[in-house]
């Protein structure tokens, strides 16, 4: 299993992630269908449902849309996906190793 | 496909969270059964969907879309281990992102992380016998997201039926099923499906050329051997 050629091509994907954000711009795509804002949901139908207000701002993100840099929305993109890298890839380890120990020990 | 905070009422992000708790219970006994050295392709994997759902299109109705890598896990790891793999990217995306509702977390992990990796393998378990393995995997991929697709679109379009003020507007998400399924339908079977069509099949191309132990079904059926094999 050579794991380190793959880490190397998810650092390169990484690195590329701006172009989904460029080709989503050059067309002059929206959201994805369902995932607006409720300025959208406003003037698609001319009202924000009262239990999407009250809801909709519960959890700050972070770092959220993706962009935790604000003059270089590209530059945030590669960042989140770094982080995203790091964060899922760590915790899906030290997840995976919790629930393998018994296979761990018995292992000879 | 991930649902916001504030779409769905709390009836229903409720049942979500009371249907996926027993699921992740089992994805947790089923992922500790296998071994140890195959941990670091549960990181790689959530990884990959990860920046794979970075990538995004447009559709040719204005909105956006990507793969979510989902079906390749299923079909290399296996459909548990893709349930729990998938539930923790979702979670990371929606805490740290705001990519889907904290709220909605369950009834995303419902839609992207049971719906499409089960049926994905299903589809692929199926198709390997009569056709080219990699050409299985493409076709899981575009049923695996429509799929998918479907249970958002359900999930959603109940909206207006299940929560509605006493002037009888929707609380929550507005538009009804008639117009969320055709929607979400439209954008995956004309396009979306096969982008990820497309990134299983590459993915999986290229992975059983470099890694014949993963290509081979050996290890998407050593999740079922541990399985039945030790309980």
């Amino acid at each position: 299993m050579k794991a380190r050629r793959l880490w190397i091509i998810l650092l390169v994907l990484a690195v590329l992630t701006p172009i989904g954000l460029w080709v989503p711009a050059h067309f002059h795509a929206g959201d994805a269908w369902g995932e607006w804002s409720l300025g959208t949901i406003r003037e698609q139908t001319g009202r924000v449902p009262p239990g999407m207000a009250r809801e909709a701002g519960r959890w700050q993100a972070p770092m959220a849309d993706y962009a935790p840099v604000r003059r270089s929305p590209s530059a945030g993109y590669v960042v989140s996906a770094l982080v995203g890298i790091v964060v899922c890839g760590g915790l899906l380890w030290f997840l995976g190793r919790w629930l393998t120990r018994r296979e761990a020990r018995d292992a000879p | 496909m991930h649902i916001p905070e504030g779409a769905l009422s709390p009836q229903t992000y409720g049942a979500a969270y009371a249907v996926m708790a027993p699921l992740w219970l089992i994805a947790g006994r089923k992922v500790g059964r296998l071994r140890a050295r195959q941990v670091p392709l549960l990181a790689i994997g959530g990884a990959f969907s990860f920046v794979i759902m970075m990538f995004n299109i447009h559709t040719l109705t204005g909105t956006t879309g990507h793969a979510t890598g989902a079906p390749l896990i299923a079909i290399l790891l296996g459909p548990w281990t893709a349930v729990l793999v998938m539930s923790v990217v979702l979670a990371v995306q929606a805490f740290l992102f705001g990519d889907g509702g904290i709220t909605a977390l369950a009834a995303n992990c419902i839609n992207m992380a049971v719906l499409m990796p089960f049926v994905s393998y299903g589809v692929y378990r199926l198709l390997a016998r009569w056709v080219r393995r990699g050409l299985a995997a493409g076709i899981a991929g575009y049923v695996g997201i429509n799929a998918a697709a479907l249970g958002t679109a359900i999930l959603f379009g109940l909206q207006p039926l299940l929560a509605h003020g006493a002037d009888g507007r929707p609380l929550y998400f507005p538009y009804g099923l008639k117009i969320t399924i055709a929607a979400m339908m439209t954008e995956h079977l004309l396009l979306l499906g096969f982008v990820e069509a497309a990134v299983t099949a590459l993915a999986f191309g290229y992975l059983s050329r470099t890694e014949p132990s993963l290509g081979s079904e050996v290890a998407a059926r050593r999740e079922e051997a541990a399985v039945g094999g030790r309980g």
